[in-house]
């Protein structure tokens, strides 16, 4: 299985160790990952703020460098989740599909096509908050939800269970939405802010040491209000802290 | 085409400077939306019941004409007269004349989300009509001069003490009171002299059945009864999707609204009625205002098997933040922000970006509207006609630039992080960063993952 690492634009950017913490738990699960060199951005935030229709540069950006790939996947649910379901091509519809239908967030790629079900290594004993970001819960089914009359699960939650040490916090709220948004954050700020001090808040209470998730795009959010509220507590993509202790 | 101002951004920012007053109305609303989940959690057969009103639904808009002249003909038989209306100023002609008819002055109204969006209030108001809003929240916010903030709950944006000092100055109660039970009184002594005085009654409607001719008005009030049996004339006004086929598929959305807009098991009045009683007139007022236009369009007829329930609203973090007023709209939260562009799009377009897209209301929204998903392809069409504002476009059209050469983007992130590490007061600038005014930037890296990539690469194969 020929597998590409997937690193969202921003990701690649601001948070390297993310990227480097993806690969190397990959890596040390056996898998053979590849990283195309000149992929960019999977497309969301211009089709997020109406502009679908002027994605097709980056959505053929994307195909071209993932076209040797049987799988992709990224630490990113919803860059996937844009992906699954709007990458889109003219000129090669079948090839968008296939790649559309076979990008896999970690944690849904860990647990479904990997099946992991021991972590020897993983060490990592802090109280935990675990941050359930909208699109990859409600658009991946990475968990359950809390509006739906159905079993619970949650593929995170399995994943942070196997790392040694880890005290899991729960929250009053285990789905309320962070408030990133996309360009929500910066079209409506005021709003935006208030969802991450409130999202923080919850964590906060609850005791976590770190907050954690598989999104970086809503932990950047909660990065943002916690270093102005100079606290201590930090964020850690879930990659990081499954591969602590390595 | 004008492009949208942020209208709702705006608002929500000035609801957002009392913030004890902007927790209060979250937890309030979430405390409604933590009913709606026990509420469900107690019937195992919950998301069947969602499946199957969803299904009844669609079936219906499939045919809506073949069941609204169904409806017609057998509430005709029945006795109720039946009129049309293409829209708000037609249907509000409609009740005028009928008042007119009668030489009546004073309505009582129940609630009916309906006659905000046409804004029958003020047109009838304007024509010297009394109109009195019998709901309690609703005539809270009448007496306020205000539209109603939310569709089941009028005026969940206001505290005892804001009805209080209205009812002292509107109502003569004792200055300083909120004690909701000697309120509640109040309203009450003052409503029923209303009720006793007035010539026409006006109730919404929830469902009405094309099998029978009749129609189901749902309160916890009992004021639309009061109203349509104490007048001569009841008018009931309806949206056009509001019918259903038969009599039998009620009990699966009375077991659904209720649960899902306050966690009841069932609304404390659902009063059928089917026929004028002797000596009084029954009029229907079945409005299309857009809804033809919206079932027209595949991507987004399903939300018009929208039963009103509020629960969207509950659950959505930006309305419980922002208040319905923030809306702009009669229909506020995310399904308001899904009509209401259909109806006008250049004055709503900037309500389907009021959304995170989080997806909260389309797994709450009892007839399964996928509400999110019309939120995004609102965005889509918005942004197609011209109706975004031209910066986003500008900003989007140079994204598409960067993110399609890779070079031009590997450039403009080293350029960016070397310009936030050089000038990191800069980037935390509110003036000049909006995430920046309660937010903190990221720390930038020395390195972009590809650059650390790039140098592994090298190291072992160089
Ligand atoms: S869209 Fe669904 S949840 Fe919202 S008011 Fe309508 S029926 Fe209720």
């Amino acid at each position: 299985m020929n597998v590409g690492l997937f690193i969202p634009c921003y990701v690649d950017q601001f948070y390297p160790n993310v990227g480097i913490a993806t690969l190397r738990l990959l890596e040390s699960l056996g898998v053979k990952v590849v990283f195309p060199m000149e992929q960019t951005c999977c497309g969301q935030p211009m089709a997020n703020s109406g502009f679908q229709s002027l994605s097709a540069g980056c959505d053929k950006n994307f195909i071209r460098n993932f076209a040797d790939c049987d799988v992709v996947v990224g630490p990113s649910g919803s860059c996937v989740l844009h992906l699954k379901e709007h990458l889109h091509s003219d000129e090669q519809p079948a090839e968008a599909t296939r790649l559309r239908n076979n990008v896999y967030e970690l944690c849904e790629f860990l647990t479904d096509v990997l099946k992991v079900e021991e972590l020897p290594k993983a060490r990592f004993p802090h109280r935990v908050g675990l941050h359930t970001s909208c699109h990859g819960q409600r658009g991946l089914k990475l968990s359950s939800m809390s509006e739906l009359v159905a079993p619970k699960f949650s593929k995170p939650e399995h994943l942070l269970n196997l790392v040694d040490g880890l005290d899991l916090v729960p929250l009053s709220q285990p789905d309320e939405c962070c408030g990133f948004g996309g360009t929500f954050c910066v079209f409506e700020e005021a709003l935006s802010s208030k969802m991450g001090k409130d999202r923080v808040a919850d964590h906060l209470r609850h005791g976590a040491e770190v907050i954690t998730g598989g999104d970086m795009s809503c932990l950047m959010q909660l990065e943002g209000v916690l270093r102005r509220q100079k606290s201590p507590v930090r964020v850690m993509h879930i990659a990081e802290i499954l591969t602590s202790g390595n | 085409m004008d492009t949208a101002s942020p209208k709702h951004a705006k608002a929500a920012e000035a609801f957002l400077r009392d913030e004890e007053n902007t927790d209060w109305h979250n937890e309030t609303l979430w405390f409604v939306r933590s009913k709606r989940d026990r509420a469900a959690q107690s019937l195992p057969e919950w998301e069947q019941l969602r499946e199957q009103a969803s299904q009844i639904k669609a079936h219906t808009l499939s045919k809506l004409d073949d069941y609204l002249i169904q409806l017609e003909e057998n509430a005709r038989q029945n006795g109720i007269i039946v009129h049309w209306a293409a829209n708000g100023d037609e249907h509000n002609q409609i009740v005028l004349d009928i008042m007119r008819k009668h030489k009546a002055t004073k309505i009582v109204k129940s609630k009916s989300m309906l006659t905000e969006e046409c804004h029958l209030n003020p047109f009838l108001i304007k024509e010297g009509i009394e109109v009195i809003d019998t709901d309690l929240g609703e005539r809270i916010v009448q007496l306020r001069n205000e539209p109603p903030s939310h569709i089941v709950l009028p005026a969940i944006h206001l505290k005892k003490k804001h009805i209080g000092d209205l009812f002292h100055i509107h109502l003569g109660t004792e200055a300083g009171a909120t004690d909701p039970q000697y309120l509640t009184e109040a309203a009450r002594i003052h409503l029923r002299q209303k009720f006793l005085l007035a010539d026409v009654a006006i109730t919404g409607v929830n469902f009405a059945i094309a099998e029978t001719g009749g129609f189901v008005v749902c309160t916890n009030e009992g004021n639309a009864d009061l109203g349509a049996h104490l007048a001569k004339v009841h008018i009931a006004c309806m949206g056009i999707e509001k019918v259903i086929p038969q009599a039998e598929h009620l009990g699966v959305f009375l077991r659904l609204l209720a649960r899902s807009a306050t966690g009841q098991a069932v609304t404390t009045y659902s009063s059928h009625f089917r026929k004028p009683a002797p000596g009084q007139e029954m009029h229907l007022v079945l409005v299309d205002n857009g809804r033809t236009r919206q079932l027209a369009s595949p991507d987004f007829r399903n939300s018009l098997k929208c039963i009103r329930c509020g629960a969207c609203m509950n659950t959505c973090p930006v309305y419980r933040r922002s208040g319905g007023h923030s809306y702009h709209t009669a229909v506020a939260g995310p399904i308001g922000s899904i009509l209401a562009p259909n109806i006008d799009m250049k004055e709503y377009a900037d309500l389907p970006f009021a959304s995170t897209l989080c997806g909260s209301c389309t797994n709450v929204c009892p007839v399964k509207i996928d509400i999110h998903q019309q939120l995004y392809k609102w965005r889509q069409v918005l942004g197609e006609a011209g109706a975004v504002e031209s910066t986003k476009k500008v900003g989007m059209t140079g994204m598409d630039v960067l993110f399609s050469h890779p070079w031009l983007y590997r450039f403009a992130g080293r350029a960016g992080r070397w310009f936030m590490q050089k000038f990191p007061s800069l980037a935390n600038k509110p003036g000049l960063n909006p995430w920046a005014i309660h937010r903190d930037m990221p720390k930038p890296p020395e390195q972009s993952f590809r650059d650390w990539y790039a140098q592994q690469n090298q190291k072992t194969n160089g």
